[in-house]
């Protein structure tokens, strides 16, 4: 028997594949197709103060291997998120669930987090401070060392919950910003968020998504999410959750050779809703096949 | 909402760049008519989501029209060839609502969505008036079977090369309805609007993610808060609709 357990932040999960925030909702859309419980956890969807409607449409555009969106964070905000949604993913899942969140203001995330910090489902904080389809907010903070560190330290401030801080691959050096993260006191960096991308419809000439710029992902963004990781591995001592374009079991074990604790699954999920239960149903397959016995110890194997 | 191995037992022209394809699986998915199926196309990322003309226990028919790198994959499918298919999509036109005189309105590749809309309309016992609207007399298609079910059929061309000549509203004027049901492009959808004094329902499209609801991509506003087009649509009632 293969052991896929592995330990994230004190949190011991029964396999390392998380659905990533933005694409499994509240886990309830995914319950009504498999018991959801199967997976290690969840980031459930990107939860901000206030209600956001998110940017118009269209927000959705296809690339080879992989899509643009530029949802821009749509979502009911806290209070509902608490009195609405948690309530409905409790009756689904039963395990420590990852609350991703997302502001514009070092106030709005520890705000949000102090909010959902009561939660006793939420087992970590995913801080989203590189959503690329949000003007002047969400960007600039994953793209500064300075703002990483605040929004961390302000995070940290109100909550004893682990908080792993998600950043954004649209920077020159990611563990400039990983680093200034673990210092101000992090438990984790989460990584990759979307790539800033663009499509142009060849009939109307024009950009397709409304938002004209959007987050690329899937399989396509792979190599360039792995290296991430990679170089993150090196640069900070705290665990990391992979992320960007996994597909695959094979994609799995290798996000973790690469030095992720755990991985998260993204636009996988949107095109192949069974995706999560296929990869962990498939994982003792894979781990037998390249003769691993225990996914904790090929963590940052690479190096 | 299921997923399954469908094949394709026969992929036709039936009007220029409008295919019809007759898929053999599970149909238990399917409740209602005006849902939707989400097609894995070979070597394209995203799905592509295609509006149910009709469907029996073993069988789907979907009606497309090639308008790009996935549809025009999609008119090359063989007889016995297979594709991966999401089923029973969104939820679809209520039949309940149509009160004893429902009109169909559909425009070009919106008609499909009402072909089976109208079997359980007529086989309820409804008198089911239908309003097919297209540019051209070639690119007709379905007068024929909708007047098979036993509906009045009316159809109008906007170069008037066949029936009417103008647009859906034109043809509508001399019709009884006390409900209609739409699918077809947004212009046509604001003629309507304009035009009709009873409740109804439209059916809309948009640019979608994953089409089950998870992704938010193709979202919307009604006056009854955010709705998704994918899940909580693609059918809304007009009350609810924000201009």
């Amino acid at each position: 028997m293969v052991d896929t357990k592995v330990t994230l932040s004190g949190i011991e999960l029964d396999n390392p594949v998380i659905p990533a925030s933005g694409t499994f909702g509240f886990g309830y859309e995914f319950a009504d197709l498999y018991d959801i419980n199967m997976l290690g956890t969840f980031s459930f969807k990107g939860t901000t103060k206030d209600p956001r409607f998110g940017n118009p449409t269209p927000r959705i555009a296809e690339t080879p291997s992989g899509m643009l969106n530029s949802v821009g964070l749509q979502n009911p905000g806290v209070e509902k998120v608490i009195s609405e949604e948690l309530p409905k993913l409790k009756k689904c899942f039963s395990k420590p669930v990852m609350a991703n969140v997302s502001g514009f203001a070092v106030e709005d995330y520890a705000y949000t987090c102090q909010m959902l910090d009561k939660e006793n489902q939420i087992g970590w904080f995913e801080v989203n401070i590189s959503c690329p389809n949000v003007h002047g907010g969400g960007l600039a903070f994953g793209t500064s060392a300075k703002n990483a560190e605040n929004v961390t330290k302000a995070v940290k401030k109100v909550t004893n919950k682990p908080v792993y801080i998600k950043l954004s691959p649209n920077v020159t050096d990611i563990t400039e910003i990983a680093k200034a993260c673990e210092a101000a006191g992090a438990d984790g960096i989460s990584l990759i968020n979307t790539l800033l991308g663009m499509r142009i419809d060849l009939k109307t000439k024009k950009p397709i998504l409304a938002n004209k710029m959007g987050g690329f992902s899937g399989a396509a963004i792979k190599p360039v999410a792995l290296r991430m990781v990679y170089q993150v591995y090196e640069a900070v001592k705290i665990p990391i959750i992979g992320m960007g374009g996994i597909t695959t079991a094979e994609d799995v074990i290798e996000m973790m050779l690469a030095g992720a604790t755990a991985v998260e699954v993204g636009a996988a999920n949107l095109v192949e809703p069974f995706a999560c239960k296929k990869i962990i149903e498939d994982l003792p397959r894979a781990m037998e096949k390249y003769r691993i016995n225990s996914l904790k110890e090929i963590i940052g194997g690479a190096h | 909402m299921t997923q399954g191995i469908y094949k394709v037992k026969s992929n036709t022209l039936i009007a220029p760049s409008v295919y019809r394809m007759e898929l053999l699986g599970d149909t238990s998915a399917l409740t209602r008519p005006g849902q939707f199926i989400n097609i894995k196309i070979d070597g394209l990322f995203l799905r592509r989501p295609i509006s149910v003309c009709d469907y029996n226990d073993s069988e789907i028919t979907v009606i497309y029209k090639v308008v790009g790198e996935g549809t025009e994959i999609l008119s090359q499918c063989k007889t016995n060839d297979v594709l991966d298919i999401l089923v029973g999509l969104g939820n679809g036109f209520d039949p309940e609502k149509s009160g004893e005189k429902p009109l169909l309105i559909g425009g070009g590749v919106g008609v499909p969505p009402l072909y089976n809309l109208c079997k359980q309309l007529i086989n309820k016992g409804k008198s089911v008036s239908v309003v097919l609207g297209f540019n051209t007399k070639d690119e007709i298609f379905y007068e024929n079977e909708f007047k098979a079910l036993g509906a009045t059929v009316t159809v109008a061309t906007a170069d008037g090369s066949y029936g009417v000549k103008g647009f859906v509203t034109d043809a509508m004027k001399d019709i009884d309805y006390d409900f209609f049901y739409t699918c077809g492009p947004m212009p046509m959808f604001k003629a309507i609007e304009s035009t009709v004094k009873v409740s109804g329902q439209y059916s809309f499209e948009e640019r979608m993610g994953c089409g089950f609801g998870a992704c938010m991509g193709c979202s919307c506003k009604t006056k009854y808060g955010n709705k998704r087009i994918c899940k909580d649509g693609p059918v809304m009632d007009r009350e609810e609709i924000i201009w």
